[in-house]
């Protein structure tokens, strides 16, 4: 590695101790971003206690927990920086940053490396929160943690990026929540998250096929429940092979767009 | 950029705009500035609200594209800035309220990483008179103290020029007079600095020379006590109960006249220079007056 890249990685790293400082001071966003998934999991797992799917043995937590676990790497990357990034666009830090010797990939590798952090705080929160009060069981062949590792490494990287891209959607700091949410929201509710995947409507899941959510909750399943649940899937497997060439997919788009779009100023003052 | 006069290197420039150019849309922000300023010169631009001075700053800053002209700043085109290049500027902005959940000591540790040749993050602090506030959050400062911590972020690089947008605004007397102390101290160590001001007092303190800007142009520039037609002074005194004052190049001699009509002691007579901010308001007067039929 030349010295430059070196430099450039090592500030990057410096960076991303200060990221997740303004990540978890930032009152709303530690709640909106990282502890949602945990008070979700907390509340319908006690709504659905004990309660079964059909007669497969699988408690309803068990299912849960791998849809909180695939929507922890929705909030911790895309709904993170798509609205913390219109905030810094419009309170100046990047502008501020931009006139530093400070290379863009060393921003860039700060929040990623941010997302990586908060993402792994969250999961294990999320875990321990699933055994110890509703007895969830946690993977233990190397398989199941080999796919709960890639899925995990791909889904950041495509969601980051989409964040990254996402954020010149809205124009001003305020507000950009409103702008996010409602995208997470449909993802969530049509992806297999709130409720079994294979009872939404046809048409339903074709829509969420097209977005990487879906394939993450798949797969976060495919670690978390038995394999005979595999059956229950629409397909009867848990397609893994296709999850990672749909992930794979979004990361291309996700880079293309985000080097297309992103901006350091509001719009319209250059 | 070296020049010469009379064929001897007598000067270098750390910035320089020639015919710089810069619209939006139908608005002309910049109209062709031409404009220099020497290493370890203090150069004040002055202007009204939208008469460009932000642009022209931000352009030579590296944040906009001018239209056309050329520039440079320690010869290296704005237009195409380098990492290098940014690692010797220092960039105070206007109004910023970011990072607010940093304390001041992480912001400032944090920013001395960016630069190959910082300055020491504690000393800074203790420059701009933060020290009691390092551990406060950036989102609690006063005004004059975020602005202070604006300051430091500018020149914890060790800049070779410092651009200062609107620095002081918000400080209280004694805070202005500490950070004028501050700057004077920049500019012993020989950083070159271009200040954009609405204080004409501060401009008169610390500049070497003035430039005033209007419409997107250069209206006037030299020193702060020579610019505008600055050879007046004003004679002021009370004359029948009303304040009487009179602008001549001959005070002495006036006031000779003066006393012929008094018996006694000329009442509060008094002589000053006319100020810069006279000169200013002038020179900004006979520009509103020069484009009064320009716009509908």
């Amino acid at each position: 590695m030349k010295l430059t890249q070196f430099r450039t990685l090592r500030m990057g790293l410096g960076r991303v101790s200060i990221e997740l400082k303004q990540f978890f001071r930032d009152r709303e966003s530690a709640v909106f971003n990282f502890l949602l998934p945990m008070i979700l999991l907390v509340i319908f797992g006690s709504v659905f206690s004990g309660q079964e799917l059909g007669d497969s043995g699988i408690t309803f937590s068990q299912y849960f927990v791998a849809g909180m676990i695939a929507s922890g790497i929705l909030y911790t990357s895309f709904q993170n920086l798509a609205i913390a990034i219109p905030m810094e666009r419009e309170d100046g830090t990047l502008k501020r940053l931009r006139g530093t010797p400070l290379p863009p990939a060393a921003f860039f590798i700060g929040k990623i490396g941010m997302v990586f952090v908060a993402y792994i705080a969250q999961v294990t929160i999320l875990i321990a929160v699933g055994v110890l009060l509703f007895g969830i069981d946690i993977p233990t062949t190397p398989l199941a943690i080999f796919t709960f590792i890639w899925v995990s490494i791909l889904g950041l990287i495509a969601f980051t990026l989409l964040g990254i891209a996402y954020s010149v959607v809205p124009k001003q700091g305020r507000g950009a929540a409103a702008l996010v949410t409602p995208v997470v929201l449909v993802l969530q509710f049509t992806s297999g998250v709130f409720f079994v995947f294979s009872d939404l409507p046809q048409w339903m899941q074709s829509f969420a096929s097209l977005f990487p959510l879906k394939w993450l909750t798949q797969a976060m399943r495919s670690v978390f429940l038995p394999d005979s649940a595999a059956a229950m899937e629409v397909s009867g497997s848990w397609e893994l092979g296709m999850t990672a060439i749909v992930l794979v997919i979004w990361v291309v788009l996700g880079a293309l767009l985000a080097t297309f779009f992103f901006r350091w100023t509001p719009r319209g003052k250059n | 950029m070296p020049i010469t006069i009379g064929g001897q290197l007598t000067e270098t420039y750390a910035i320089s705009a020639h015919n710089v150019t810069k619209s939006y849309g139908n608005f002309t922000a910049l109209a062709g500035v031409t404009l220099q300023v020497a290493t370890g010169e203090c150069l004040a631009l002055l202007g009204p609200n939208g008469a460009g001075k932000t642009t022209l700053t931000e352009i030579l800053e590296g944040y906009r594209e001018r239209d056309s002209g050329e520039a440079e700043v320690l010869g290296v085109d704005p237009g195409k800035p380098t990492s290098a290049w940014k690692a010797k500027l220092g960039i105070v902005l206007q109004n910023a309220s970011d990072m607010p959940d940093l304390t001041v000591l992480e912001t400032i540790t944090q920013f001395a990483r960016y630069y190959p040749n910082p300055a020491d993050p504690e000393h800074v602090i203790a420059a701009v008179g933060l020290t009691e506030k390092s551990r406060s959050r950036n989102g609690k400062l006063s005004g004059g103290q975020r602005r202070r911590l604006d300051v430091a972020l500018g020149i914890i690089g060790n800049p070779d020029v410092l651009f200062l947008d609107e620095p002081t605004t918000g400080f209280d007397p004694e805070a202005r007079r500490e950070f004028w102390v501050l700057i004077d101290r920049l500019k012993s160590e020989g950083t070159t600095i271009l200040l954009t001001t609405h204080y004409l007092d501060e401009a008169q303190y610390l500049a070497d020379r003035v430039a005033v800007i209007a419409r997107g142009q250069i209206v006037a520039q030299g020193t702060p006590e020579s610019i505008g037609n600055r050879d007046d002074a004003v004679v002021s005194w009370t004359q029948d109960g009303r304040e009487m004052s009179v602008p001549t190049n001959e005070p002495t001699a006036f006031i000779a006249q003066l006393g012929l009509r008094f018996d006694a002691e000329i009442p509060n007579l008094s002589v000053r220079r006319s100020s810069l901010e006279d000169a200013y308001l002038e020179l900004i007067a006979q520009d509103r007056d020069l484009h009064a039929g320009d716009q509908p």
